[in-house]
């Protein structure tokens, strides 16, 4: 998906028939200066055709930037995080393919969280923050491979919960919930690839799925990126009751949401 | 029980999304400018139901039929999978991801069609004749193809549910179905990056998403049942 595409289909919420206008003919002029995921001219834009676009529909643009600088506050974090762990060379070179591609894209949702923020809903895309992977001393995970592997996995698990728990407050915009989806689902790939390595590994037990809440070999302090995940009822349906198989299988069916109070407790651990 | 899922006022949409189009898009005409995406979902189709096939329906209805198809074809495939001689002689890992899914499956396509109660449509007939239940490439390839084809499903699906909490519950399964894609996709080509492939995510490293169409012309080749999906959203 392109930039140009995302704002073809953002349409104003507005029901006076000049600001709509407004929307659509600015959005026009807006297209003449090209792809803008490709970075051309962005500086050629004139200011006001930027200004105007968060105009329309105020409020909502508003509320769709503060969930998307959360979702990039995230995969700052990622980034960082795989890009500091390929720099120290803790990682077998037999995975290398794996964590440059989890890298690539980490980088690419960086890159495409920033662009929308800034220069199709005209916000301030939040900046980097500075990060402490070992979380006050307590981890080595640019020294111990077992430890890279171990936090990955809470990394990538606990992004999953984050875009589900924010997939209802940006549903109005479509092409922001299909874009929020289309990072989800990649970063459940990821979760999937590192719980089985690590598995493959011998550090742990863990399937490509959570099982209960299980944080399996985990230090403890990942237990709140679990909690919850042992919920076997959806829409008012007890899945084991219904189907008579077992809790542990039913609750890697479903994965949960978490809020964002409750994700930035957990990142919050790795903050400078 | 099966009637909490599914209220009526989940039918009813939401207004405030799409309330603009009623006059914005008279608007829109007027400055003489093409409006792309901005559509309006109210649109009733007259395509009466096919005599042999399923309807869908319309609304978030139809849409988690859509998915409860989708189920309904994956449990059938897993429940031959673990019937066939491939599963019968695979390795712990294999065995444990196969059994793993099969139930996954099947807890998705019993939920789906309790949640639907008499929305549900009826069951699809399937056609497995082109995979090879005995060969570990066909049924492997064969799993990737449903795995990768439920995820782009979903996510393409998603814009189109109104009910948060439908929405919701088509995230916590999207994920599910993204971790089993991965799985299988490393079991074909272990330790590469084919777990989350340039085949299927962007430069923008955004996951393919497929529309109904799509999704139910690649499940055509194993469903037999007609698929009637015209009162989709669109």
């Amino acid at each position: 998906m392109n930039l140009l595409k995302l704002l073809d289909k953002m349409c104003p919420e507005t029901n006076s028939p000049e600001e709509k206008d407004m929307f659509f003919s600015r959005r026009e002029a807006f297209r003449q200066f090209g792809d803008m995921s490709k970075k051309v001219a962005m500086a050629a834009v004139p200011l006001g055709i930027l200004s105007a676009l968060p105009k329309v529909a105020k409020a909502d643009t508003a509320s769709l930037i503060g969930v998307l600088n959360f979702a990039l506050t995230l995969e700052h974090l990622e980034y960082r995080y795989y890009q500091m762990g390929i720099e120290s060379g803790v990682i077998d070179g037999a995975d290398s393919a794996i964590f440059m591609k989890i890298r690539d894209h980490e980088l690419a949702h960086v890159n495409f969280l920033t662009e929308v923020v800034g220069n199709v809903l005209g916000g301030t895309p939040v900046a980097e923050p500075d990060f402490d992977f070992t979380a006050g001393g307590n981890f080595m995970p640019f020294e111990d491979y077992g430890q890279f592997l171990a936090l990955s996995q809470a990394f990538e698990d606990t992004g999953v919960r984050a875009y589900k728990g924010q997939a209802g407050n940006v549903m109005e915009n479509d092409v922001v919930l299909t874009a929020a989806l289309s990072i989800h689902s990649v970063e459940a790939r990821h979760a999937s690839m590192v719980r089985r390595l690590r598995t493959k590994k011998g550090q742990d037990d863990v399937k490509g799925w959570i099982t209960n809440g299980s944080n399996g070999t985990l230090p403890a302090a990942t237990q709140a990126i679990y909690a919850g995940e042992e919920n076997v009822s959806h829409g008012g349906v007890n899945v084991v009751d219904l189907t008579g198989i077992d809790a542990g299988a039913v609750s890697e069916g479903w994965d949960e949401p978490l809020n964002k109070d409750q994700v930035l407790g957990i990142a919050s651990l790795f903050l400078a | 029980m099966k009637n909490e899922l599914i209220k009526p006022q989940g039918l009813i949409k939401n207004a405030n999304r799409r309330q603009f189009l009623k006059t914005g898009s008279l608007s829109v005409a007027a400055a003489g400018l093409i409006m792309v995406g901005c559509k309006d979902v109210e649109e009733i189709n007259p395509m009466p139901p096919m005599g042999d096939g399923v309807m869908l329906g319309s609304g978030d209805i139809g849409i988690l039929n859509y998915a409860y198809a989708l189920e309904q074809l994956e449990a059938a495939f897993y429940g031959a999978v673990i019937q066939g001689g491939y599963f019968a002689n695979a390795s712990a890992e294999e065995k444990t991801i196969m059994g793993d899914l099969e139930k996954h499956e099947r807890a998705h396509k019993e939920f789906f069609k309790a949640a639907l109660g008499d929305a549900a449509i009826a069951d699809l007939e399937v056609d497995f004749s082109a995979i090879n239940f005995g060969d570990r490439m066909s049924v492997l390839n064969a799993a990737k193809t449903f795995e990768d084809l439920g995820v782009a499903a979903y996510n393409g699906a998603g814009q189109y549910i109104e009910n948060v909490d439908y929405l919701l519950i088509a995230g916590k399964i999207v994920s599910v179905e993204a971790r089993h894609a991965a799985a299988i996709r490393d079991l074909l080509n272990p330790g590469s990056a084919d777990f989350a492939g340039d085949d299927l995510i962007d430069e923008n490293g955004l996951e393919r998403t497929l529309n109904f169409s799509q999704v139910l012309t690649a499940a055509s080749a194993y469903v037999t049942t007609p698929i009637d999906f015209s009162q989709l959203p669109s």
